[in-house]
């Protein structure tokens, strides 16, 4: 707990390195604001670069904190809020560029400074840590990453339903000026939105499928309230998906079904993290001095 | 090359009227250019003719070479000296700078903030490179110029929007669909604004484009200039659910697209938007298609007040433009007079270290 990084890294907690994660985060959050109140298109290499040094810092942060947990670090929900940002991040640096939309780059950072610092602010969250919460089993923990990265990926869905929302919202209302013109075109977030659904169920089935393996050895150990809580999500993006599939969920509605589903599964931690154990108290001061 | 000077003579939709622009306009460039290079102590020279002006670059000495341009020019379009002095646009040394800052960056444009004169500025050039007319002045003016009016461009709202209905029409679409090489346009009518929108599509790209008018003769004849394909009226509705973009301007005294027809081709096509415009007056289509899921309907005027809007937005960045092209505008001129001021003592060495002098004394 606590560990610092060895040699050329400045001597920062794991706390340390994600408050300037989120203050990078939050740059970008600023920088987009600052150009959308001057009626601006916002920088999107500025924005860009404020993210991946984010990034790179959260990376950093979760490294140190992994190294102390003694795997993926998904011991608490501070932890889980900031892996979800992380995979949220990871999914936009690497398809974010496809966008050619600086606001994606914007939303993106308002997700990363919102997960980020209200899971730094709420010291409760990081009251209680644990340690080798996966047992030393690799596929557990596995199944853990993938879970809290579909999530992430949940996460970018969410800020592109936002984005179809507003450009719906743009032409149905005849407001086309602005910030407006900033926003991608209507199909091309329609079929993102497809997509980052599909790839979100795809990896929580997947997460799902390694996780029962190690259920069905052990059946006592399954946390009912988790369960529940984790087959409502999959079965939540497994209806939205098929109802878009057969087009009976369109436009507007599978974008607030995608926003809720979002929400869902950040709900649906609670579930995941009370499940949890055992448990070592220790106070987060102390655990990264 | 005592006393040289930068001008600009000519004229503009600002003073001059189409019909007197109609008889300056010039039907050779090259015959003018014979003309004026016999003008003494005419050093450089750029002619820009488009259907909004003409207008002379030079850099000559004093006043004489300018009023020996105004004097070819005039003779070679028959046109009246004394008439053409109260049209005229004549500007010289550092306005002369800034006013083709201005024009290259759509400032002084009849449609404000247009870009299309930025290439006409750069053909012009291209046109007197080719001769052999310019020099180290108009070179760097030139090129300044280019520089300016993309700052301009890129920093400014000047270009934002579009100003006309046909374009704003285009560039909604966009905003749906993306890119419009996937979107297929039908344009129901064939009256001369559905015909300008479905030639911006065109232009733009637009996948496959069709024609239904109530009239096939001249429907074939619209289909054809656009070349498009044509849709016998009676299919519309049957034939709707193929097309994303629907254009219509018929002068029928009724709706000729009912919501009804609407909302069953979108149940045929359920994931893909439908965009239609209405330009009809009376209204071609039925108001509350406008409800329908994933179908928007826009009419003329709401295309006319995004025009509106999108104009008015240009006008308000104005004021920041011209600050921003005078500050250049001063900087070029300061370098220019240096260069201009020691030509005299530049005459005296050898012709390579004059070009590479000028150049030098010439570049902010």
């Amino acid at each position: 707990m606590g560990q610092r990084l060895p040699s050329m890294l400045p001597d920062l907690s794991d706390r340390q390195w994600l408050w300037c994660a989120a203050g990078f985060y939050t740059a970008g959050l600023l920088l987009g604001t600052v150009s959308l109140v001057r009626g601006q298109r916002t920088s999107g290499i500025l924005i860009y670069c404020a993210i991946l040094a984010g990034y790179v810092l959260q990376f950093i942060g979760l490294g140190v904190r992994g190294r102390a947990a003694g795997g993926c670090p998904l011991g608490n929900q501070f932890e889980i809020f900031q892996f979800t940002a992380w995979s949220a991040i990871t999914l936009y640096l690497v398809v974010g560029v496809t966008f050619r939309s600086s606001l994606l780059g914007f939303f993106t950072s308002c997700l990363g400074a919102a997960l980020t610092v209200v899971s730094l602010s709420i010291p409760a969250w990081d009251a209680v840590r644990r340690t080798h919460i996966f047992g030393g089993n690799p596929w557990i923990e596995l199944h853990a990453a993938l879970a809290i990265f579909s999530y992430g990926v949940f996460g970018l869905l969410a800020l592109t339903s936002g984005l179809f929302l507003l450009r719906h919202f743009s032409l149905k209302s005849k407001r086309l000026g602005g910030w407006f013109s900033f926003l991608p075109s209507i199909l091309e977030l329609d079929h993102i939105e497809v997509r980052l659904l599909a790839a979100g169920f795809g990896l929580l089935t997947l997460a799902l499928v390694f996780g029962s393996v190690y259920w069905s050895r052990d059946t006592a150990t399954v946390d009912h309230a988790k369960l529940a809580a984790t087959v409502a999500v999959w079965a939540a993006a497994a209806a939205a998906l098929g109802l878009r599939a057969v087009g009976r969920l369109l436009a507007r509605r599978f974008a607030w079904t995608c926003l809720a589903l979002f929400a869902a599964a950040l709900l649906s931690l609670e579930a995941v993290d009370e499940s949890r154990h055992p448990r070592v108290s220790q106070p987060a001061e102390k655990a990264a001095p | 090359m005592s006393g040289a000077c930068l001008f600009v003579i000519g004229a503009t939709h600002q003073n001059a009227p189409l019909g007197v622009r109609e008889r300056l306009a010039l039907s050779s460039e090259s015959a003018i250019r014979d003309d004026l290079a016999s003008v003494e102590g005419l050093s450089e020279l750029a002619v820009l003719s488009t259907c909004n002006r003409v207008e002379f670059y030079g850099v000559g000495s004093g006043d004489g070479a300018a009023d020996s341009v105004q004097a070819a020019y005039c003779a070679r379009q028959r046109f009246d000296v004394a008439e053409f002095e109260r049209i005229r646009i004549k500007l010289t040394g550092r306005d002369a700078a800034l006013h083709l800052f201005e024009v290259a960056s759509g400032l002084d444009s009849q449609l404000l903030g247009e870009n299309e004169i930025f290439g006409q500025v750069k053909e012009a050039y291209a046109a007197a490179q080719a001769c052999g007319s310019t020099g180290a002045v108009l070179n760097r003016l030139f090129q300044k110029a280019f520089q300016a009016a993309k700052h301009v461009r890129t920093s400014t709202g000047i270009g934002s929007g579009r100003v006309s209905v046909a374009n704003v029409a285009v560039d909604l679409a966009a905003s749906i669909f993306g890119s419009l090489a996937v979107a297929k346009v039908l344009v129901l009518g064939t009256g001369e604004i559905g015909e300008g929108t479905a030639r911006a599509f065109r232009s733009r790209g637009a996948a496959e484009l069709a024609v239904a008018g109530r009239t096939p003769e001249r429907a074939a004849e619209v289909a054809a200039a656009l070349s498009a394909e044509t849709v016998p009226f009676g299919d519309r509705d049957s034939s709707l659910a193929h097309y994303d973009i629907v254009v219509c301007s018929t002068a029928a005294p009724s709706a000729v697209l009912s919501a009804a027809a609407i909302a069953a081709a979108m149940r045929r096509r359920p994931a893909r938007p439908l965009l239609v415009i209405d330009l009809a007056l009376p209204r071609d289509v039925e108001a509350s298609a406008a409800d329908l899921q994933n179908v928007f309907l826009y009419n003329l005027d709401d295309l006319a007040r995004i025009a509106e809007r999108n104009r008015m937005a240009r006008e308000a960045e104005i004021a920041r433009c011209r600050a921003i092209l005078a500050h250049r505008a001063d900087g070029l001129w300061g370098h220019v007079q240096r260069y201009l001021s020691s030509a005299d003592g530049l005459k005296g060495g050898s012709p390579d270290r004059n070009a590479r002098e000028a150049g030098q004394a010439a570049a902010p």
